[in-house]
């Protein structure tokens, strides 16, 4: 479990997190999102122990996020793989720096998703560079994954293509995935748990499924419901 | 089982339930039949396993699949169950129409009217066509 205890976060004079409290329970597929600027890249960076709370505490499994980081394989929204490697250069150096690193699906996932190894990550599109982000994460047998906007600003085959890999690949009770984004039409079906989060703190929370039913809305309809509400 | 078309204001694993239900009254699946595996379905339509196994466990709790090991999930309805659900899901639709209908002001008489004329429409398309 991945816990958010009162974490306040501040850069300058901009509150990124503001008392935020959370639980992500295990097992699910879970999706935080909020507009850009809510906090959630913030948020993401901590669990993958990348910033640490002004205030307040992170725990995975009851350990600090520092301490916990075989457990977590984390997307970063931005590009970090250098231009000049190849795919395959990318995931040997990924293969020497995780011991989690699985190379049966590593291959299965590398025809599933259409790439080859001698791609260069420079050369290639932005949904493709994204696909080899998501490969080389989604290689790792980390009990957390965490994907932070994965499918933004790419086509929507390319989204199609990366949100079937994240069901294929699924460990159910094993395995918890947390997707940030702010494109929540894409991940409607997706996601079991849902956190709306807004200037830092969280707004409205539950199961996916629970929400729709009580009320008779979608994830996006409940979001904008939700923001407005804030706004007044 | 054909791309499930959801509506994304209701619950996703309800929605499984009733296209399959409503493949079983089609006679587009039969008892006997084999279904996909969890994660093939899931995969078909993009939904998270997790809500697929939720729609998966309530078919076979109420009787309408068995999952035998290592063989995978069947379907155990028998003609009668499924024309048992073809009868509920139709008293559905008209519990929801006659609803409707009452809340806009209308008569069983118009009701009646409407019915009627919308029927005669629909067989002269057909003799039409």
């Amino acid at each position: 479990m991945i816990e958010f205890d009162h974490v306040g976060k501040r850069f300058g004079n901009v509150q990124a997190l503001d008392h935020l409290n959370l639980q992500f329970s295990p097992g699910k597929i879970i999706g935080l999102f909020g507009p850009n600027g809510a906090g959630k890249s913030t948020a993401m960076k901590m669990i993958a122990g990348l910033n640490q709370p002004d205030s307040g505490h992170v725990l995975v499994d009851g350990q600090k996020p520092r301490q916990s980081r075989d457990k977590i394989a984390f997307l970063p929204e931005i590009d970090y793989l250098y231009g000049w490697w190849t795919l395959k250069q990318a995931a040997d150096f990924m293969r020497s720096f995780y011991a989690d690193w699985d190379d049966n699906k590593y291959t299965e996932l590398l025809g599933f998703l259409n790439l080859r190894e001698d791609m260069k990550i420079g050369k290639i599109s932005k949904g493709q560079r994204a696909k080899c982000k998501l490969l080389l994460t989604v290689s790792r047998r980390a009990p957390y994954l965490l994907l932070d906007e994965p499918l933004s600003g790419i086509d929507i085959l390319t989204r199609e293509e990366i949100i079937n890999t994240l069901i294929r690949d699924f460990r159910e009770g094993e395995q918890t995935i947390i997707i940030s984004t702010h494109e929540i039409n894409d991940v409607e079906s997706l996601v079991d748990e849902v956190f709306f989060i807004d200037q830092g703190r969280i707004v409205v929370s539950g199961s996916a499924e629970e929400l729709r039913m009580t009320k008779g809305l979608s994830l996006v309809e409940i979001m904008k419901e939700a923001f407005r509400n804030v706004q007044q | 089982m054909s791309q499930l078309d959801y509506d994304k204001s209701k619950a996703i694993y309800k929605q499984i339930i009733e296209d399959f239900q409503k493949q079983l009254i089609r006679g587009t699946l039969n008892p006997g039949d084999k279904i996909p595996s969890q994660r093939d379905y899931a995969l078909k339509v993009s939904v998270n396993p997790n809500t697929v196994q939720r729609a998966y466990q309530e078919l076979e709790r109420i009787g309408l699949t068995e999952t035998i090991r290592g063989q995978g999930t069947f379907v155990k309805a028998n003609t009668e169950m499924i024309s048992a659900i073809r009868q509920e899901m139709a008293d559905d639709i008209l519990d929801r129409f006659f609803g409707e209908m009452n809340s806009l002001g209308y008569s069983q008489q118009q009701i009646t009217e409407i019915l009627n004329r919308r029927l005669m429409e629909m067989k002269g398309a057909i003799t039409n066509d």
